[in-house]
């Protein structure tokens, strides 16, 4: 890369047709090395072709239908609301936000957590990642990944100038795999992947895009391998409320000495179904949060006020009603267990062979028993689940996202074999989906 | 500052010794326990990233909770305390209420924003802007900024940066691992300064701040927190060196509404050779007096703007979408209006200059310099006259930082002291000034004007 750097001059001058055609723009490089080997993005790609193609879109992970009337209800509140709701608001969190948060999540963490200290509200969770990697990541640390992992993790550790360690989740050997719960994670394959270098592991529960909710054995074989290598854990939890058939979520920093060692991070944006709010935190011990407040007073500085505000209220009024029928957080996974059996009789319907997902938003299904020519010479040297899905969205009209996406380069090509469908939509779009699959296998 | 960089290589030593005893330790387990406690290691295992190293003090942070007190008149941080254009309001709660509105749109920005951002600025620039390949939508043009560093400068790069600057391009420069040169607007001499206008940046002395390892240089025109306008002329010598040097200029104008009369705002990606270098920054915050909705954007030539969106789509992806929406709307509305006014890109600044002349007059009856802005939305104020003893409060601070903290607290009159705004070396020259904020409702600035007027009682 240095000599290519050097070179570079000089290879502009020998080349005078690759000058744009205004003048020429430094001799050297452009960008920061740090934008090197990120800027390929799958959602970038993948929303443009659902959206040229008018396709039934269960591909990208957002509802398509409304956050419920409680929240809405709040923003407008915030909206009409004084002056002070539109104008800044306290940098690291409103602080009616923070207040919120931290006595929910005190209560279901059993940890007391200082509403100015511990928590740190981002532009969704993908902000609280971002926040997280660059102020503990250095050039030269090791993060472990666990696959399959949403896709921004891996750049994120890259730009950070970490090393990305990827570990698989395994389907079970022997029984046929029809669950989330059948895909493991090895400790010994974790353990081997542990070195002096490692600084901290990222894990997703429930897991996107498998749906796996990690049991509190699994939870605790890795919270002992942080512990004896003093590794940091940083734990996506952003679908936390949506679990199926009696499946718990468990709080990795709930569990003895994991506190003070790991970041959780939360959504606004899927706890009440309002993605394009982008409302996220990070909480965690203060002395974890106090660097990651840095990166933030250095990037983005404040969130929206009225967003924040509204997001409090909501958070309010579930505290009130916790684990009653009329809390959001019991109404939402039970809409969402039916949708889940609704896709997955319909994938099986035709065919396919759909992984019951224990949590989250999202199905893979097996796609190794279709037969498909797919002939599109533009994809030829993608991988198989790829290919797929572009023909899935051209020639059917059916979104989806490939699940080698969120594998890494290592391991893609034993699970290229996996589509992800987002049941996370109205009726409508999920029957319109079950109409295409049918057509599409009766033509068979 | 420099002190700040020396704890950091003190720091990475210690690290490097840590590093070192830690993997000692994994290697001989049980005799290392008795020479290093899980204390140390544990120390080393949850030292923080290198690049914030010395980023952590932060002048908003400090003084935002010291003003926080309702009882005190807030002229400090800058943020209007007057409302918003209805409209906007209005057109945010109608997104809101669109089911689509509340999920993800677009992450490089919402498409009817851009569509807008395309036809505002198009009509401002006088060319073509492409919304979707010359136009990133940030959160804030603090944002924009952090995206357009983040993408652009690289570790081992000099920066050039005007003084006084808004106080976060320093630590952006330095968390991209880049160093700031700093070059300050210095009084025309003999002259007294009661004008921003009064400020200049020496072009002998700017030639001399570039390198070959100048990235690019930053302005901000409206200054904050002077309130200069950069001229044509001053924006064509800063452009000439940007040519002979070949650098990028990352142009942060999200003041550039707020130009009173006789001041015309010139953007510097309108001079010859300049757009294909230059990333020009705005402020829905600033542009709509809505600093709490923090969206702002970058536009620049697709060469630039790409790596823009890399950043993006690797730090938080998309921005709100029913906030992008509601500015969507605004934008339309005032691009009709262009021209008029009642467009509010020009009322607004018609609105504020009242409040700009009422605010100096009051200083100037009670004694103090104000320095009266070309542009933006703050004045910077001498208190030399005032000859405030603050002996008592030691000497670890610069003069402003300690009248600022002792006029809060016995005046109940928020300020920012403008040192913040400067580099160790020009603390002196900026060190009697203070920042007003005058986007205030006119019985905020009769408060002020209260406690000024009796500031001599005790």
């Amino acid at each position: 890369m240095g000599i290519i750097r050097i070179l570079a001059p000089y290879l502009t001058l020998l080349r005078p047709n690759l000058v744009q055609n205004h003048q020429l723009i430094m001799a050297r490089r452009l960008y920061a090395s740090r934008t090197i080997g990120v800027d390929k993005n799958v959602w970038v790609e993948f929303t443009q072709l659902a959206a040229d193609y008018k396709a039934v879109n269960l591909g990208q992970g957002f509802p398509d239908f409304s956050p419920p009337q409680f929240v809405q209800d709040a923003f407008c509140k915030a909206v009409s609301g004084g002056p002070q709701m539109h104008q800044y608001t306290r940098a690291f969190g409103h602080p009616r936000l923070v207040k919120s948060l931290a006595k929910f999540f005190s209560r279901v963490v059993g940890h007391e957590i200082d509403p100015f200290e511990d928590v740190l509200v981002t532009v969704g969770a993908y902000q609280a990642l971002f926040c997280a990697f660059q102020a503990l990541i250095d050039d030269g640390d090791e993060v472990i990944i666990v696959e399959p992992f949403f896709d921004c993790y891996q750049p994120m550790v890259l730009m950070a100038g970490g090393t990305a360690v990827y570990v698989p989740l395994r389907p079970k050997g022997g029984s046929s795999v029809l669950s989330s719960g059948d895909w493991v994670l090895s400790a010994e394959e974790l353990t081997s992947k542990i070195t002096p270098r490692t600084k901290a592991i990222i894990i997703n529960t429930p897991n996107n895009p498998l749906g796996k909710v990690y049991k509190v054995e699994e939870l605790q074989m890795i919270a002992d391998l942080c512990i004896k290598h003093d590794l940091l854990c940083f734990s996506d939890e952003v679908y936390e409320w949506l679990t199926y058939d009696g499946a718990k979520h468990v709080k990795i920093a709930s569990l003895p000495g994991m506190w003070e060692r790991t970041i959780t991070v939360g959504s606004a944006g899927k706890t009440f179904s309002a993605t394009g709010w982008k409302v996220g935190w990070a909480i965690s011990s203060g002395k974890l949060i106090k660097h990651m407040k840095i990166i933030h007073q250095n990037s983005v500085y404040h969130c929206a006020t009225a967003a924040q505000e509204a997001v409090s209220h909501g958070f309010d009024r579930e505290y009130e009603l916790f684990g009653t029928p009329e809390s959001y957080f019991q109404q939402l996974p039970a809409m969402l267990h039916q949708k889940r059996q609704k896709l997955a009789s319909c994938l099986r319907s035709v065919g396919l062979q759909p992984v019951m997902p224990e949590g989250g938003y999202f199905m893979i299904t097996d796609i190794s028993s279709v037969n498909v020519d797919l002939n599109d010479e533009s994809t030829k040297n993608e991988s198989y689940d790829f290919r797929f899905v572009k023909w899935l969205i051209k020639e059917k009209g059916l979104a989806t996202i490939p699940v080698s996406a969120f594998f890494s380069p290592e391991h893609s090509k034993e699970f290229d074999k996996y589509i992800r469908f987002c049941f996370v939509k109205e009726d409508s779009t999920l029957e319109a989906a079950e109409e295409i699959l049918r057509k599409w296998s009766q033509k068979e | 500052m420099g002190e700040e960089e020396s704890r950091g290589g003190r720091m990475s030593y210690t690290r490097r010794i840590l590093n070192a005893f830690r993997f000692t330790c994994r290697s001989f387990p049980t005799n290392c326990r008795r020479f290093c406690t899980s204390q140390s290691v544990m120390a080393s295992r949850h030292t923080h990233a290198k690049r914030i190293e010395g980023l952590d003090k932060n002048v908003w942070v400090a003084f935002t909770s010291l003003a926080a007190d309702p009882s005190i008149v807030n002229l400090g941080q800058g943020f209007p305390d007057i409302p918003p254009p209805s409209y906007v309001k209005d057109a945010l709660a109608k997104a809101a209420s669109v089911d689509r509105m509340n999920q993800y749109t677009r992450g490089f920005g919402h498409p009817s924003l851009v569509k807008a951002l395309s036809q505002v600025y198009g009509k401002v620039y006088s060319r073509q802007v492409d919304p979707l390949k010359e136009i990133l939508v940030t959160v804030g043009g603090y944002g924009s900024l952090f995206s357009t560093i983040q993408g652009l400068v690289d570790e081992g790069d000099e920066v050039i940066i005007v003084e006084p600057f808004f106080d976060c391009y320093v630590p952006m420069v330095r968390m991209a691992g880049a160093k700031p040169v700093l070059i300050p607007l210095r009084p025309k001499p003999g002259k007294k300064t009661v004008s921003s206008a009064d400020w200049y940046l020496d072009p002998d002395e700017l030639s001399a701040k570039f390198s070959s390892k100048t990235k690019a240089i930053i302005i901000n025109t409206p200054n904050n927190p002077i309130g200069k306008v950069f001229t044509r002329g001053e924006l064509q010598m800063i452009a000439d060196l940007c040519i002979k040097h070949d650098t990028l200029c990352f142009s942060d104008e999200v003041y550039e509404w707020l130009v009173y009369k006789g001041h015309q705002h010139v953007k510097i990606a309108t001079l010859p050779g300049m757009w294909d270098r230059t990333i020009t920054i705005g402020s829905a915050g600033k542009t709509f007096s809505v600093t709490g909705w923090k969206l702002g954007w970058s536009i620049g030539p697709e060469h630039l703007i790409k790596h823009l969106q890399t950043v993006m789509q690797n730090t938080l992806y998309t921005c709100p979408t029913p906030l992008q929406e509601a500015v969507a709307q605004g934008l339309l509305l005032n691009y009709k209006l262009m021209g008029q006014p009642d467009c509010y890109f020009s009322s607004l600044a018609e609105e504020l200059e009242g409040k700009r002349d009422h605010l100096a007059a009051i200083l100037q009856e009670a004694g103090m310099s104000p320095v009266v802005p070309e542009g933006g939305y703050f004045m910077l104020v001498d208190v030399t006259p005032l000859n405030q003893d603050l002996s008592h409060m030691g000497d670890d601070e610069a003069y402003d930082y300690k009248f600022v903290k002792w006029m809060i607290k016995e005046k109940k009159l928020a300020a920012i002291p403008v040192t913040a705004f400067v580099g160790e070396e020009s603390k002196e020259q900026f060190e009697k000034y203070i920042r007003l904020c005058f986007i205030k409702e006119d019985s905020t600035l009769e408060a002020a004007g209260d406690i000024l007027k009796n500031w001599r009682k005790v």
